[in-house]
C-alpha cells in the first residue's frame, strides 16, 4: 500500500444525524485532490476526522503507512497532516511572525529534535512570510490584515509545520479572481515542491484548474471519484448540484 | 533592549536587597508586616496570572491553593508535637532531628502539594472551557474548605495557632522573625517574578499564547494543549502554595476562614486585571497599587473598606483601561509613535 493517506470506511455521527457514511478516500503521495460537495455534505467533517480534531467512530484512517486512529491532533501534525481552516483561525495576540513560529516550536522541532537557534527560527519565519507575500507586515497583528492576506497567512502557518500533506479547507471562500490567482499559484507552488494537498473548494473553475483528481461528497457518502472532467458529468453529482 | 533572565534575575536580586537593606534600616515592624502582605499577593498575582493572564483560564479557587500551603505548613508543624505519641526509639530522636521544619522547607512542601492538587484540578476540570472552568474552581475551594473545617488534626473550625519564634539566628547575626518572613517572602516574589518573565519569553509562553487565543488551530499547529494546560496549572498552584506556606507563620492563628478568605480569590483576580494580564509586569503593578492601597485604608479607615476598594478599582479599570495599566500604556505609546 503506497498511498500517502487511507481512510477507510470512515463513519462519523453526531447524535441520530450520520455526517459520514462509510467513506473511503486515498490520497497518493504528490496528488493534487480535490473535494468537493453541496454544503452539509461533509467535507469540513471528513477533514476534521483525518486531522483528529473529531475521531471517527467507525473505520480507520492511516496515514503514510500507519494507523493514526485515536491519536490527538497535534500528534497528527506532528507525523506530517496539516490544515488551514475554513474561516482564518490566527492567534489574536501574537504578530505573524510569532504565529508562524508556533508550528516551527512545537512541530518541527519535535520532528528534528535539537531547538534551533532564535536566528534560525527568525529566518524561517520571514521566508515563509515571503513566500505568501506577507515579509511586510511580520511584526503586526492579524486583526490588521485583510481577507486574502489572513487566508495566506493561514497557509503560511499550515505550511509551517513542513506538512506531507496538506489539507486547504475553502482557503478562497469569499475572495476576488485575482486573489484566487493568488493562492491557486501559491498552491501549485507547494506542491511542485512536493507535498500533497487535498483542497476544499466550492468554487468550481479554481478546483478544476488545479485537481488531477476529483472526490465528490454527498449527504455523508462519497459519490464519485476520478478524472475531474468525468466527475463534473456523472449523473449522480449533476443531480446533487442541481437537482433533477 | 533585551535583558536575558540571568541578568533579569540579577537586577531583581538588588532590588529586593535594596528593599531588604532599606527596611531593615528603618526598622518598624509595621512595615514588615504590611509589606510582607504586599509580597504574598506580588506572588499570588503572579500565580494566578500564569493560568488567567497566558492561558486565559480564569481560577476562582486561588484562596483555595494558598490555603493548601497553609495548611499543609500546619499540618507538618503539628507532627512535631505527635511524634512521641506515634514513634519511640532511635526512629523516634531522628524525627525529632529533622522536625521542626524550617520555613523554607516548608515552602518547598507547600508548592509540592498545591502543585499536585493544581494538576489534579487541572486534570478534572481543562476539559471544561470559559465559565465553566471559573465555576468548577470555585467549587474546588468550597470542597477543599469544607474538608480543613472537619479535620481535627489541623484545628478543623477552631483554627489551629503556631507559637512563631520571637526571633531567628541567622550565620550569627540575631534577626526578628517578622524580618526573616518578610525576606523570605522577598525571595518568593523575585523567584515567581522571573520565573513568570522566563515562562513569558519560552517555548511554553509562546504555548500558553496559543491556548488563550485559538486552541483549536494550537492543536493543528502541534501544540499538546492539554499537556501545556496541566503544565501551567500545577506551576501556578505550586507558586501559590509557596505563597501560602509561611502565612500561618506570618498570622500565628490560622483558621478556615481566615486562609480561604474571599479577598484571596478576589485580589488575585483583580491585581493582574488591574496591571495588565498579557506580561509579568501587570501583576507587579497591581499588587503594589492595590496591596498598598488596602494596606493604607485598613490602618486609615477601616479593615472592611479593602474588599470595596478592590471593587471599586475593578469596576473602574474594566471600564477605563480593559488591558489593565500596561495596556493603557502600551496604548499610549503607540499613539506617540504615530502622530
Amino acid at each position: 500500500m503506497s498511498a500517502l493517506l487511507h481512510a477507510d470506511n470512515v463513519t462519523k455521527r453526531f447524535g441520530g444525524f450520520i455526517a459520514l457514511d462509510g467513506i473511503n478516500l486515498e490520497v497518493q503521495p504528490g496528488e493534487r485532490l480535490g473535494l468537493i460537495g453541496p454544503n452539509g455534505s461533509g467535507k469540513s467533517t471528513l477533514v476534521n476526522c483525518i486531522c483528529g480534531t473529531l475521531q471517527n467512530e467507525s473505520g480507520s484512517v492511516s496515514f503514510d503507512g500507519q494507523l493514526v486512529d485515536g491519536l490527538a491532533a497535534h500528534e497528527r501534525t506532528h507525523r506530517g497532516i496539516a490544515r488551514s481552516f475554513q474561516l482564518p483561525r490566527p492567534f489574536h495576540s501574537l504578530s505573524l511572525t510569532d504565529n508562524l513560529r508556533i508550528p516551527l516550536l512545537y512541530t518541527v522541532h519535535a520532528r528534528i529534535g535539537p531547538l534551533r537557534s532564535h536566528g534560525d527560527l527568525n529566518a524561517r519565519c520571514h521566508e515563509l512570510l515571503e513566500m505568501v507575500g506577507l515579509a511586510n507586515k511580520a511584526k503586526q497583528l492579524p486583526r490588521d490584515l485583510t481577507q486574502v492576506e489572513m487566508r495566506k497567512l493561514e497557509l503560511a502557518r499550515a505550511m509551517a509545520a513542513e506538512p506531507k500533506l496538506l489539507i486547504a479547507d475553502e482557503s478562497m471562500a469569499g475572495l476576488s479572481h485575482s486573489e484566487i490567482d493568488d493562492i491557486l499559484a501559491l498552491l501549485l507552488r507547494l506542491n511542485e515542491a512536493g507535498i500533497t494537498i487535498i483542497l476544499i473548494e466550492h468554487i468550481m473553475s479554481a478546483v478544476m484548474r488545479f485537481s488531477q483528481r476529483l472526490a465528490v461528497l454527498v449527504s455523508g457518502k462519497k459519490v464519485a471519484d476520478g478524472k475531474p472532467e468525468d466527475v463534473v458529468r456523472d449523473p449522480e453529482v449533476v443531480r446533487a448540484y442541481l437537482g433533477q | 533592549m533585551r535583558v536575558n533572565t540571568t541578568k533579569f534575575s540579577l537586577i531583581t536580586f538588588v532590588v529586593g536587597a535594596a528593599v531588604m537593606a532599606f527596611a531593615h534600616w528603618y526598622k518598624v515592624d509595621y512595615l514588615f508586616f504590611a509589606s510582607y502582605t504586599i509580597l504574598q499577593f506580588i506572588v499570588l498575582a503572579t500565580a494566578w496570572n500564569i493560568l488567567g493572564g497566558y492561558c486565559g483560564y480564569v481560577n476562582f479557587g486561588s484562596a483555595a491553593f494558598f490555603a493548601m500551603g497553609a495548611y499543609s505548613s500546619v499540618a507538618l508543624h503539628k507532627f512535631d508535637t505527635l511524634i512521641d505519641h506515634w514513634f519511640s526509639g532511635g526512629f523516634a530522636a531522628f524525627l525529632h532531628g529533622v522536625f521542626p521544619l524550617s520555613v523554607p522547607v516548608l515552602i518547598v512542601f507547600g508548592a509540592i502539594v498545591s502543585g499536585i492538587a493544581g494538576f489534579g484540578m487541572g486534570y478534572l476540570t481543562l476539559r471544561l472551557r470559559g465559565s465553566f472552568f471559573a465555576i468548577a474552581t470555585l467549587a474546588l475551594a468550597v470542597v477543599l474548605q469544607t474538608l480543613v473545617v472537619n479535620w481535627e488534626y489541623v484545628g478543623g473550625s477552631r483554627g489551629a495557632y503556631i507559637i512563631r519564634p520571637e526571633s531567628i539566628e541567622f550565620a550569627g547575626v540575631t534577626i526578628n522573625y517578622i524580618e526573616y518572613l518578610f525576606g523570605l517572602m522577598l525571595l518568593l516574589a523575585i523567584f515567581s517574578l522571573v520565573a513568570a518573565r522566563a515562562i513569558e519569553r519560552s517555548q511554553l509562553g509562546f504555548g500558553f499564547a496559543t491556548i488563550r487565543d485559538d486552541e483549536l488551530a494550537a492543536e493543528a499547529c502541534g501544540v499538546p494543549t492539554l499537556r501545556v494546560k496541566l503544565i501551567a496549572t500545577t506551576i501556578s498552584g505550586a507558586l501559590m502554595g509557596m505563597a501560602g506556606a509561611p502565612f500561618p507563620y506570618y498570622i500565628g492563628y490560622l483558621q478556615p476562614s481566615s486562609a480561604f478568605g474571599l479577598e484571596y480569590a478576589v485580589n488575585s483576580i483583580a491585581m493582574p486585571m488591574i496591571g495588565g494580564t498579557t506580561s509579568w509586569v501587570g501583576p507587579l503593578v497591581g499588587a503594589i497599587l492595590l496591596g498598598s492601597a488596602q494596606q493604607y485604608a485598613t490602618v486609615s479607615i477601616s479593615s472592611e473598606v479593602n474588599l470595596l476598594i478592590v471593587g471599586l478599582m475593578l469596576v473602574a479599570f474594566v471600564i477605563i483601561a480593559p488591558n489593565g495599566l500596561i495596556g493603557l500604556v502600551q496604548g499610549w505609546r503607540r499613539a506617540w509613535r504615530k502622530p
